[in-house]
């Protein structure tokens, strides 16, 4: 019976299967951060429990840490709470942690790659709706809720029903300046934010196979905006080559083995996907959204929707509340909405190929004067190779600011945040209402884009930059 | 987890699409390390800025059956909002549909989830409004939502219902396969990444 690539996935990891019962599902990596942690471990204290496999465990601090004087205590009382509560935790139950000043802290989705503990075939899971980053490395990964941390922290697997298979087909070249986020935005703004519930969501077709790891990473990662319960892609040579010589990846014979089960992991001939969307790329342009859910995107030659024209009862209501939380007139060009703050980084946009994009629009210009713009990596080794590169005084001489590793504006749990009626332009993945910041409005974009925008102050793709 | 065999309370209509778990409680009120008092953050945005948001009416604001449009609970994985609802007094939200993370959050946390087609949602929104003591029944054993004389059946898949009729601890269920655990992990190979001890 011919697989797709998750079903062979999710079958080399089922322990038990019962009628009438889910799928017990073994876990292989379990990455643990400050915010969805605490209770679960105070479950296993409760219950007298331990943790399985710690060494099949890894935590890193990212959601609270400031990223300005970060060798500091935490300013933030209830912030440092819970990175103490996540240090104690670690500690007591002999769990890896990569705290704040270590060379491997960062974004828990952006340090499972960099490590080469996030590899293809695995299942993994976070306490982190943006797990299905993982996926890019034909990983099945994805987000789970405090109660399941607290299941695989004893147990080391969850129960699981098989999810529903869904191809994502995008063919064809990419015209210069789209970007994977130009793709993935485009994907949920074609089947919506609950377009992909119940699925899995497996990206092919020759532009995805052309795109870098740090793409593929963009791509699924915002999986999860689509409703999807994961989003991956087919391991190859590229995964291979990002893999090779990473501190957790196998080495000698056991690469060899290893690369020999990898190169398996495709969807076979005949395998059959419940649903399939086919995107030609050479249509797209840079996608902005507009309103406060990630559907809510259009491409940045377009204007301001005008919720009369949405025939659903629903999706004009929603467009109406959006535009009114926004701020934004129907009919208004996209391009000429001026931000406030453009935001490059998170586990979306905050790897060091979305640095060099961004950095190379900026090299040798001056930012819009009433503009501010974070740069912020998504990791201390993302940081310490960008500094190597010296694109930390490209950003300082364009006046941006370089700052320390973490989630910083992408959720505002650090003092980044937005302020009532400012807007950003953000490179991140949700533009929810007050998600930056409380009455803050968020414009998602590329990285190309933010920089472009950060040049102008208004929504700018790169293409307009040529001449100007 | 507390059982959930069936409830009877008042309901409260939410005309909104996409609720994110942002809207159900935002990410400053996910510092607190404990299990409980989420209900300070619930919606806090809209309760603030909103006059007219429908639980800042007093007649909605003992409900403890929410009633959303679809797309309930999308975006992160936080199972802070799943203990918001709980805290702010709700048992049961009625959607039709729901994010996969919410609803599974919900399962463990012990917050029934019901899904009903558009059009029932639709009825039970003009009911409410026209009559916010409406008493609303959300019967898990018998699968069906009761108000007025309309009786509307939903569907719940078996292990979950059964699960939350007993009020079990999914830990507690797995750890009867302990053998079966270990027999899949002496078959792992031993390239797979260990995280211990740090390279």
């Amino acid at each position: 019976m011919p697989k797709t690539l998750a079903e062979k996935v999710y079958d080399a990891h089922v322990v038990r299967s019962a009628d009438g019962e889910p799928d017990l599902l073994y876990i292989d990596l379990h990455l643990v951060h400050e915010v969805t942690s605490p209770q679960a471990f105070d479950g296993l204290r409760a219950a007298g429990r331990t943790v399985r496999r710690p060494d099949l465990t890894m935590a890193t601090e990212d959601h609270n840490v400031p990223t300005l004087d970060i060798l500091a205590p935490i300013a933030d009382p209830v912030s440092r709470a819970q990175v103490e509560a996540l240090r104690r935790n670690t500690a007591e139950f002999g769990i890896r942690l990569a705290p704040m000043g270590d060379r491997d802290q960062g974004i828990v989705h952006v340090i499972g790659p960099q490590l080469g503990l996030t590899q293809p075939g695995m299942t993994i899971v976070c306490g982190d709706s943006h797990t299905s980053t993982h996926g890019a490395f034909g990983a099945l990964a994805f987000g789970i809720g405090t109660s399941e941390v607290e299941h695989v922290l004893a147990t080391q697997t969850l129960p699981q029903y098989k999810p529903k298979q869904m191809a994502v087909t995008v063919d064809g070249e990419l015209p210069p300046g789209v970007s994977a986020k130009d793709v993935i935005l485009a994907v949920i703004a074609q089947i919506g934010t609950g377009g992909g519930q119940g699925y899995v969501i497996e990206y092919r077709g020759s532009a995805i196979e052309k795109l870098s790891m740090e793409a593929r990473m963009t791509i699924c990662n915002m999986s999860i905006e689509a409703g999807a319960k994961a989003g991956l892609i087919a391991p190859d040579q590229t995964t291979f080559d990002f893999l090779q010589g990473r501190p957790h990846a196998p080495q000698g014979a056991e690469w060899d083995a290893a690369v020999a089960e990898w190169s398996t992991l495709r969807t076979d001939e005949g395998a059959v996907f419940d649903a399939e969307v086919v995107i030609d790329a050479s249509t797209l342009t840079p996608f902005v959204t507009w309103g406060t859910n990630p559907g809510q995107g259009l491409p940045i030659d377009a204007r301001v929707p005008d919720p009369a024209e949405f025939a659903d009862e629903g999706d004009r209501r929603a467009a109406e509340q959006a535009l009114e939380y926004m701020g934004l007139t129907p009919g208004t060009p996209l391009r000429e909405i001026e931000v406030d703050t453009v935001f490059l980084g998170s586990c979306t946009n905050g790897r060091i190929e979305d640095l060099r994009v961004a950095a190379e629009l900026l090299r040798g210009k001056r930012i819009d004067p009433g503009t501010r713009m974070l740069v912020v990596p998504g990791s201390v080794a993302v940081k310490a190779q960008a500094e190597t590169e010296g694109l930390d005084q490209v950003f300082l001489d364009a006046g941006a600011e370089w700052r320390g590793a973490g989630c910083s504006m992408c959720l505002g749990m650090n003092p980044d945040q937005l302020k009532p009626g400012e807007r950003s332009a953000s490179t991140s993945n949700r533009n929810f209402q007050g998600r930056q910041g409380k009455g803050g409005r968020t414009h998602l974009v590329s990285p190309a884009v933010a920089a472009a925008t950060a040049l102008t102050g208004r929504l700018t793709a790169p293409a307009d930059l040529i001449g100007a | 987890m507390d059982a959930f065999t069936t409830h009877t309370g008042t309901a409260a209509p939410l005309r909104r699409t996409n609720v994110d778990t942002d809207q159900i409680i935002p990410a400053e009120y996910l510092k607190r390390i404990t299990r409980t008092g989420f209900e300070d953050g619930l919606f806090v945005a809209w309760r603030t800025n909103e006059p007219d948001f429908v639980l800042n009416k007093p007649e909605y604001a003992n409900a403890s059956i929410l009633v959303a449009g679809p797309d309930f609970g999308t975006g992160s994985s936080r199972e802070h909002a799943n203990w918001a609802l709980l805290d702010g007094g709700f048992r049961v939200v009625i959607s039709p549909r729901f994010a996969d993370i919410f609803r599974n959050n919900s399962t463990k946390a012990g917050l029934l989830t019901v899904v009903l087609p558009e059009a029932d949602v639709e009825a039970l929104w003009a009911a409410i409004e026209a009559d916010p003591a409406l008493p609303v029944t959300v019967d898990l054993q018998a699968e069906q939502v009761t108000y007025g004389e309309t009786v509307v059946p939903f569907q719940i898949d078996p292990y979950t219902r059964w699960r939350l009729l007993e009020g079990l601890d999914d830990v507690g269920l797995t750890e009867r396969h302990l053998d079966a655990i270990e027999a899949f992990e002496s078959s792992r190979p031993a390239w797979k990444p260990k995280a211990l001890p740090a390279v």
